[in-house]
């Protein structure tokens, strides 16, 4: 522990308020407060745009250990190779107990140097199973992490009434080509994408078109072999012109056989898109070790999340889409698949990062429909569009 | 693969919260037989009584009719409240088979029994048993535990999925050996194929090195493995589950503190892991997952991972397809039953379809999530044992293990490390090493940790130069680094005036104990602080510890667990404290002298007492015991049994009471301090305790009781001993109070000798005089066991040694009923027991060691030695005479339901029941396996039978790896000549048509004496530094056995019955190196050796009569 340090205290609106130290940047931080019982990936968390303007409470108490890698090193596919964005996206951070001294082969900097750097607040020396016993029985609250700098406090903001899709979606599409043997094109509507789900699918041969999330993915979706959507921070209902544009792709004969894949935020777009509502569960769920059962297989899968509004299952008109997983702990829904369409969704992240790999396969299972699509489409000339968007001058990394 | 039990591996979506619940359970399973782990020993101790007891929990919870077989009748699982049958009897194939025989079992369960189980259920299968008599096995199939057992297999196996394993060559001659490691490069591990723990395994930098390994290992094991060693790289584990329907999960993953290199039971362990990226915690869990799939475990499995500390590459080191050692430590860590779970899917529920038990209302199919770090180090006792090297490496050397909850490293660090002896402050160094440092650092002994300790705090080394040595991960040294800076911290601090609060609070945060920051202040300062100072000081700030809740989920649901933990690092407690409930100290550590027997206490005082309608506290720390489960008892403090501790507990708790006289030496020895600062004791005060523990106010009130010891004296110098000495005669015993497992307890033969002696024993008690007393020698032992209720004895039992007094009596052969004493004699032993009771007003349990003295005329009896409190025996007299003494120290205690006191050794029982101890010399390599007043001991086994003969037979059978010699094959003679002893044993012997070898003409012709004229007596070649040679040479000769009657401890390692020894335990031969137990067993050889052979070449399978189980025995189904 440094000699000099900072005192904080974060606090919760109409709730308890804990004295810390400030690890962070020198300054208040107010947002949503939100906890993840996740035990490794911060920074894999704070770079996810799902965690928009919110308060990270880890109940993990040890932070900081392994440092924080590189955010400039990139893979071969051109992607980001330790970040899930460039960027933090939390406004704060809330730990029982910070590393001071990291140790890891991939580390460039510790936690706290990254955080000043980044403008997130962070507080170390917080019973933070206690903030979550709170938070777990008062549901997601505001709070605010309060540095000592002798300024006053911030007031609490609801970061959820702000439209937080469109501040970290791509303002331009860009481009990120396939790794060896491109097979086939993705158009990605980017809520607030994570990188490894690029990854997810360059790496299985798509070529991937990033497009800002109320792009009017109708008028190009015919070029390609099929569409996603992805994850994204703050309330689903906010979203409506990407709903809209769904719509149009879930309605239309022409999309009939296009594949479509949605996961978190996408997961809850197509939801609404076919007419669902969502709800803001009481505290969300956000860990690494949540069951979700295969309602198609019977299987049970250990799943990634990070959500604080679930699709309400009652809510779905007849015919469009069935429940495909569900939350085995809380009964929430997990994932739907539509009644003839090769469209599915997930509320839980198979492509991790943080988080259990074991999903991962419903990637191969969007790409089984693609191939299909592919193979139908070919014996079809009528329907056959050649891809033409000018992806050589496209960006080849998100655009702010 | 082979057809599986399971009729469906296909998932539906039956979970336990859906209407869709509806298990598909294995089909025409009503009996299942469940196979223990045997006496423990090093590399497989309590941790399979707790894995096998939640095994029955969770078949009685199915209705299935258990039927156990465990010869370690001091655990748990051997109780009527959980299996509906118990055998006690000797885990092997042979025995098994004869249960299977008489039992007809529908199924049998082979991996909640540690290595002994699994190898007995592969040999089972080979033999064709299970076919035979159409036994399911439960679980994972017998197909994938060879594959993970053979390292061959298991390599292939691991290639088809594309998971790296250390490149690993099977050799089976020395030759081979050097070549593969040529091929591997050096340095190379080697490895004994089927062996737990690591057996036999060793480093080798060089090809001279390699020779001399590969030749040692050879001798234990026909195929050895030659790998590149990757010391220096991180190890870490996984626990694995997986169902009948694909279902997997990782329950919890933990990384080694030592770098890899050190087994991983003698690691220091941090759980989950901390210095993993997710990048690497999910590339090794996904690779487990894929590894338990591909083998098509049912159940419960551990992957044990090298993972290259600056890159992405790794090896799979291992894979237990069974519940192990860490699997018990990853339940206790996580709160996850791993073994009730397993049982459970063994029976064919999938993960969805159990609860978590912990939430009740979440699912199983999950995996933890801990918002805490625990801390495990393990134990080790080798400054027991003679000539043994002291280096840890790849086979495990360590007795027991400690658990600790923190909510930092420092905390869970501290806490632990004074749970392996309270005679650690916590992180701190040793001035032990010297010049050494450097090299303790870079091949570490079992006193690492304080070398690291000594460098950081004293020797101003830096964690880079540390962490260069040791390759320790550097992020756990600058952890150390935060309490080397506190120490500094606190040494500044002169008088508790001037002690910050501010700063009592961060030194609590980080573990310091009161006692720890007392000493530390007083370091540069006149404050003279003792911890009482502190506490006070602490109190009167309002800093008190915090109680947190293990509930599996980080809180996330809300768990109505008892399963608790303090910490320092909070500001809120989980719990509110309105039960009032009575604190029971459990045992603490495992260790050479205090075991699972003790863990047997702790459980049963706290159903007694729970049974009498009491809220119960139990606090313990040690993750191989049952007394550890949260379903045992009210609540569950996995604490510090340190006065602070447990003196904080009793506060926050409100507590009614506190029992300490059923966790062994280990809690009592913190009675007087907990009385002193106003806790209630249950039973005996302990101011009479102290009055018995203290030699001298013990030995006067027997003067006055009239009850006779051996002559005594107090030492306060050397001269003064020397006196005495003289004046009894020698040989004496020295030892310091306080004993525990006779630790620098020594018989002491000559003038020079005591001079030498004294030195020591001063040095490990100075707060207690030394007291000297008159050895005698060839004098029975006889312990009583009692328990009396306000100084009037309730039940007791008097077991006779087999050995004579000299002997450990936690190393000694107990025999109950005992078979050689008058009645008169039990009358005056009972006589002494009531006296003692009174005069110490004792109520609870006690022990007594006493001495039948027959030197002079009229037999006299003198005791030895008494404690106030639960003994090692007491599971064994209750099991025994079908009376829980513990029950009835329970009802003491609360002086509710006392009942009537009743002679139980005047009452006729129509079997005899011996016990005797387990060994683990095999794994102490170069120790001398001889028995003296030091206990040696890691376990006990027992067995009953018609008498004392066919008891003993049956018990040493039950002990691990024992072969009985068959004729005509040949036994190895030697040592003590100046007594009958062996003389007698080879004239029982040679008649049986046994071949009689020795090494030297003198000893031949001792022998001759005694075996018939017409008996060869051979003398063969006894190359002593050749163990290749000597191996061939045992061989050649068909050598079985060996009796060698130890005079002495070897004095060096060129003693040819050191040698002799020594060598016996390396190629796992039955060793008799005790007159009066050779004796016995010479005995039981000539009853029941040849009713074995006959048994053995009958085509039938003919059950002998010491196959019943225990109710059969005595009558009834007590306990």
């Amino acid at each position: 522990m440094p000699q000099q340090f900072t005192k904080a205290t974060f606090q919760i609106e109409n709730g308890p308020s804990y004295e810390g130290i400030s690890f962070g940047a020198p300054q208040s931080a107010a947002g949503e407060t939100v906890f993840t019982t996740s035990l490794v990936g911060y920074p894999e968390s704070m770079t996810d745009p799902s965690y928009k303007g919110q308060i990270l409470v880890f109940t993990q108490p040890l932070i900081g250990n392994y440092g924080v890698p590189s955010g400039e090193a990139r893979d071969e596919l051109n992607l980001l190779k330790y970040f899930e964005s460039p960027n933090a996206h939390v406004v704060g951070i809330v730990v029982a107990e910070y590393a001071w001294k990291y140790s890891h082969w991939t580390a460039v900097q510790s936690l706290s140097e990254w955080c000043i750097k980044e403008g997130v607040a962070a507080i170390t020396g917080v019973d933070t199973r206690s903030v979550v016993q709170y938070l777990r029985e008062q549901g997601s609250s505001l709070g605010r992490i309060v540095v000592d700098d002798g300024q006053a406090a911030p007031a609490y903001i609801d970061t959820m009434k702000a439209h937080l899709v469109a501040q970290v979606s791509t303002k331009q599409p860009y481009y990120i080509a396939a790794g060896a043997g491109a097979s086939a094109n993705v158009a990605l509507i980017d809520c607030g994408v994570k990188e490894n789900i690029v990854r997810c699918l360059a790496a299985r041969g798509a070529n991937v078109t990033v497009f800002p999330h109320d792009y009017p993915i109708q008028d190009v979706a015919l070029q390609f072999d099929g569409i996603f959507i992805s994850n994204g921070p703050g309330d689903p209902k906010l979203c409506g012109a990407t709903v809209d544009n769904l719509k149009h792709l879930l309605e239309e004969p022409q999309f009939e056989q296009l594949p479509i894949f949605g996961i978190c935020m996408g997961h809850q777009l197509l939801a609404l898109a076919a007419g669902a509502t969502a709800v803001k569960m009481k505290y969300g769920n956000r860990a690494h070790n949540i069951p979700a059962l295969d309602l198609t297989t019977g299987q049970c899968h250990i799943t990634s999340q990070n959500h604080g509004y679930a699709i309400d299952v009652e809510s779905l008109p007849k015919n469009s889409f069935k429940s495909y997983f569900v939350n085995l702990n809380d009964s929430s829904n997990e994932g739907l698949i539509h009644c003839t369409r090769p469209v599915f969704s997930t509320q839980f992240h198979p492509e991790a990062k943080g988080g259990p790999m074991d999903t991962a396969v419903l990637f191969d299972k969007y790409f089984n429909n693609i191939a299909t699509y592919q193979k139908n489409r070919n014996s079809n000339a009528k329907t056959s569009i050649k891809f033409e968007l000018p992806v050589q001058s496209m960006a080849s990394e998100r655009v702010f | 693969m082979s057809s599986s039990i399971y009729e469906s591996t296909v998932p539906t979506t039956s979970a336990f919260n859906t209407a869709n619940y509806n298990p598909q359970l294995v089909k025409g399973v009503e009996s299942v037989l469940v196979i223990g782990s045997g006496g423990l020993s090093i590399g497989q101790a309590g941790e399979f009584d707790y894995s096998g007891s939640q095994a029955i929990k969770a078949l009685k919870e199915a209705n299935k009719r258990t039927i156990l077989i465990n010869p370690n009748i001091a655990t748990n699982q051997t109780s009527h409240s959980l299996a509906d049958e118990i055998y006690y009897l000797p885990v092997t194939p042979e025995y098994i088979t004869y249960i299977i025989e008489r039992e007809r079992p529908d199924a049998i369960l082979l991996t909640f029994g540690g290595q002994t189980a699994l190898n007995c259920g592969v040999a089972l299968d080979r033999m064709g048993v299970l076919t035979k008599y159409n036994v399911k096995v439960l679980g994972t199939p017998i197909k994938t535990l060879e594959t993970s057992e053979d390292r061959d297999l298991f390599s292939q196996a691991l290639k088809e999925i594309n998971i790296p394993t250390a490149e690993s060559f099977a050799c089976e001659t020395i030759d081979e050996a050097l070549i593969a490691a040529e091929r591997v490069n050096y340095p190379v591990i080697v490895r004994s194929a089927y062996a737990l723990g690591g057996l036999g395994s060793g480093f080798a930098n060089n090809e001279a090195e390699m020779k001399q390994l590969a030749a040692q290992a050879l001798s234990l094991s026909p195929q050895i493995l030659v790998e590149k060693s990757l010391k220096g790289w991180k190890e870490v584990e996984y626990e694995v589950v997986r169902d009948r329907v694909d279902n997997c999960i990782t329950v919890c993953n933990m990384e080694n503190f030592d770098a890899l290199g050190v087994h991983t039971g003698d690691s220091i362990v941090f759980a989950p892991s901390q210095t993993l990226s997710d990048e690497e915690y999910h590339m090794l869990r996904t690779a487990a997952i894929k590894i338990i799939r591909h083998l098509g475990v049912v159940g419960e499995c551990n992957v044990q991972y090298a993972l290259q500390p600056d890159g992405l590459d790794y090896r799979v080191i291992e894979v237990n397809a069974r519940l192990s050692r860490s699997s018990a430590l990853a339940s206790k860590a996580t709160g996850y039953p791993l073994a009730y779970t397993a049982a459970k899917i063994a029976l064919g529920y999938t993960l969805p379809e159990l609860p978590n038990p912990v939430t009740k209302t979440t699912v199983a199919n999950f995996e933890p999530s801990l918002d805490y770090i625990v801390a495990k180090i393990p134990r080790w006792d080798l400054a027991k044992f003679q000539h043994v090297n002291r280096n840890i490496g790849s086979a495990m050397k360590s007795v027991g293990e400690v658990m600790a909850i923190g909510r930092n490293f420092e905390e869970a660090f501290q806490k632990a490390i004074r749970q392996i002896d309270p005679s650690f402050l916590g992180f701190q160094g040793s001035d032990e090493f010297g010049d050494d440092l450097d090299e303790v650092l870079a091949n570490p002994t079992d006193r690492r940790w304080l070398a690291i300790g000594q460098a950081l705090i004293y020797e101003g080394y830096s964690v880079e130069k540390v962490h260069e040595l040791s390759k320790v991960d550097a992020w756990f040294l600058h952890k150390c680094m935060n309490m080397v800076e506190m120490y500094k911290e606190l040494d500044a601090v002169s008088s508790l005036e001037s002690f910050e609060k501010e700063l009592l609070v961060r030194a609590k945060k980080m573990g310091f104990s009161d006692k720890q920051i007392a000493v530390s202040i007083n370091k540069n300062s006149q404050a003279n602080l003792h911890e009482l100072d502190v506490r006070k000081y602490r109190k009167s700030l309002g800093i008190t510890p915090f109680v947190k809740k293990i509930d599996t989920l980080a809180a996330e649901f809300p768990a109505n667990t008892n399963y608790l933990y303090t910490t320092y690092n909070a500001t809120k407690s989980d719990v509110e404290f309105s039960d009032k409930g009575m604190l029971v100290l459990g045992s603490g550590v495992y260790r050479i002298g205090s075991s699972v027997e003790f863990d047997w206490c702790a459980v049963n005082t706290a159903r007694a007492l729970r049974e009498s309608g009491k809220k119960t506290v139990m606090i313990n720390y040690n993750p191989e015991t049952v007394s550890t489960d949260f379903d045992e008892v009210d609540r569950l403090y996995f604490e510090e049994l340190s006065f602070e501790r447990v003196m904080d507990i009793y506060e926050l708790e409100n507590s009614e009471g506190c029992i300490i006289s059923v966790g062994g030496q280990l809690p009592q020895n913190i009675a007087l301090k907990l009385l002193e600062d106003g806790a209630k004791i249950l039973g005996t005060s302990p101011v009479d305790i102290d009055r018995a523990e203290n030699r001298h106010k013990f030995s006067s009130i027997l003067d006055t009781i009239g009850v006779d010891q051996p002559e005594w004296s107090e030492l306060s110098s050397v001269a003064e001993a020397k006196e005495f000495s003289n004046s009894v005669g020698y040989p004496v015993l020295i030892r310091p109070s306080y004993v525990l497992s006779g630790a620098a307890m020594s018989v002491v033969n000559s003038e020079d000798e005591l001079e030498t002696k004294l030195t020591n024993a001063s040095d490990v008690s100075p707060d207690h005089p030394v007291v000297i007393s008159k050895f005698i020698e060839g004098a029975q032992e006889i312990d009583v066991d009692a328990v009396a209720y306000d100084g009037e004895v309730l039940v007791h039992a008097i077991s006779e040694h087999v050995e004579n007094a000299g002997v450990h009596s936690g190393d000694a052969t107990l025999i109950l009923p005992p078979q050689s004493l008058s009645e008169d004699i039990k009358n005056r032993l009972y006589d002494i027991a009531k006296k003692v009771a009174k005069a110490w007003k004792i109520t609870g349990p006690f022990n007594m060691q006493i001495i039948k003295d027959d030197r002079h005329k009229g037999t006299t009896l003198k005791v030895i030695e008494c404690n106030i409190r639960a003994s090692r025996s007491f599971p064994f007299v209750s099991k025994v005479l079908g009376v829980n003494f513990i029950d009835t120290a329970v009802k003491a205690f609360i002086g509710e339901d006392v009942p009537k006191p009743v002679n139980l050794m005047d009452l006729q029982y129509p079997y005899v029941a011996t016990k005797v101890p387990q060994f683990s010399f095999t794994r102490l390599a170069g120790a001398d396996p001889f028995l003296g007043v030091e206990m040696a001991s890691t376990g006990e086994v027992a067995a009953f039978g018609k008498d004392a003969l066919e008891s003993y037979w049956t018990a040493m059978q039950s002990t691990m790896n024992f072969n009985v010699p068959l004729p005509p094959s040949g036994i190895l003679f030697g040592g003590d000549l100046s007594k009958e002893f062996l003389g007698q044993v080879a004239g029982l012997i040679s008649v049986l048509g046994y071949k009689i070898f020795t090494t030297s003409e003198t000893t031949r012709e001792y022998l001759k004496r005694y075996v018939p004229e017409n008996c060869q007596v051979d003398i063969i070649e006894f190359p002593k530094n050749d163990k290749r040679k000597l191996r061939e040479l045992f061989q050649l000769h068909d050598i079985k056995a060996v009796f060698n009657l130890a005079a002495k401890r070897a004095e060096s390692l060129e003693d040819v019955d050191y040698v002799m020894r020594r060598n016996a335990i390396d190629f796992a031969l039955p060793l008799f190196n005790e007159p009066q137990t050779a004796l016995l067993f010479a005995k039981a050889l000539s009853a029941k050796v040849g009713e074995k052979l006959k048994i053995l070449e009958s085509s039938d399978v003919v059950v002998p009569p010491e196959v019943r189980t225990w109710h059969e025995w005595i009558g009834q189904r007590p306990m």
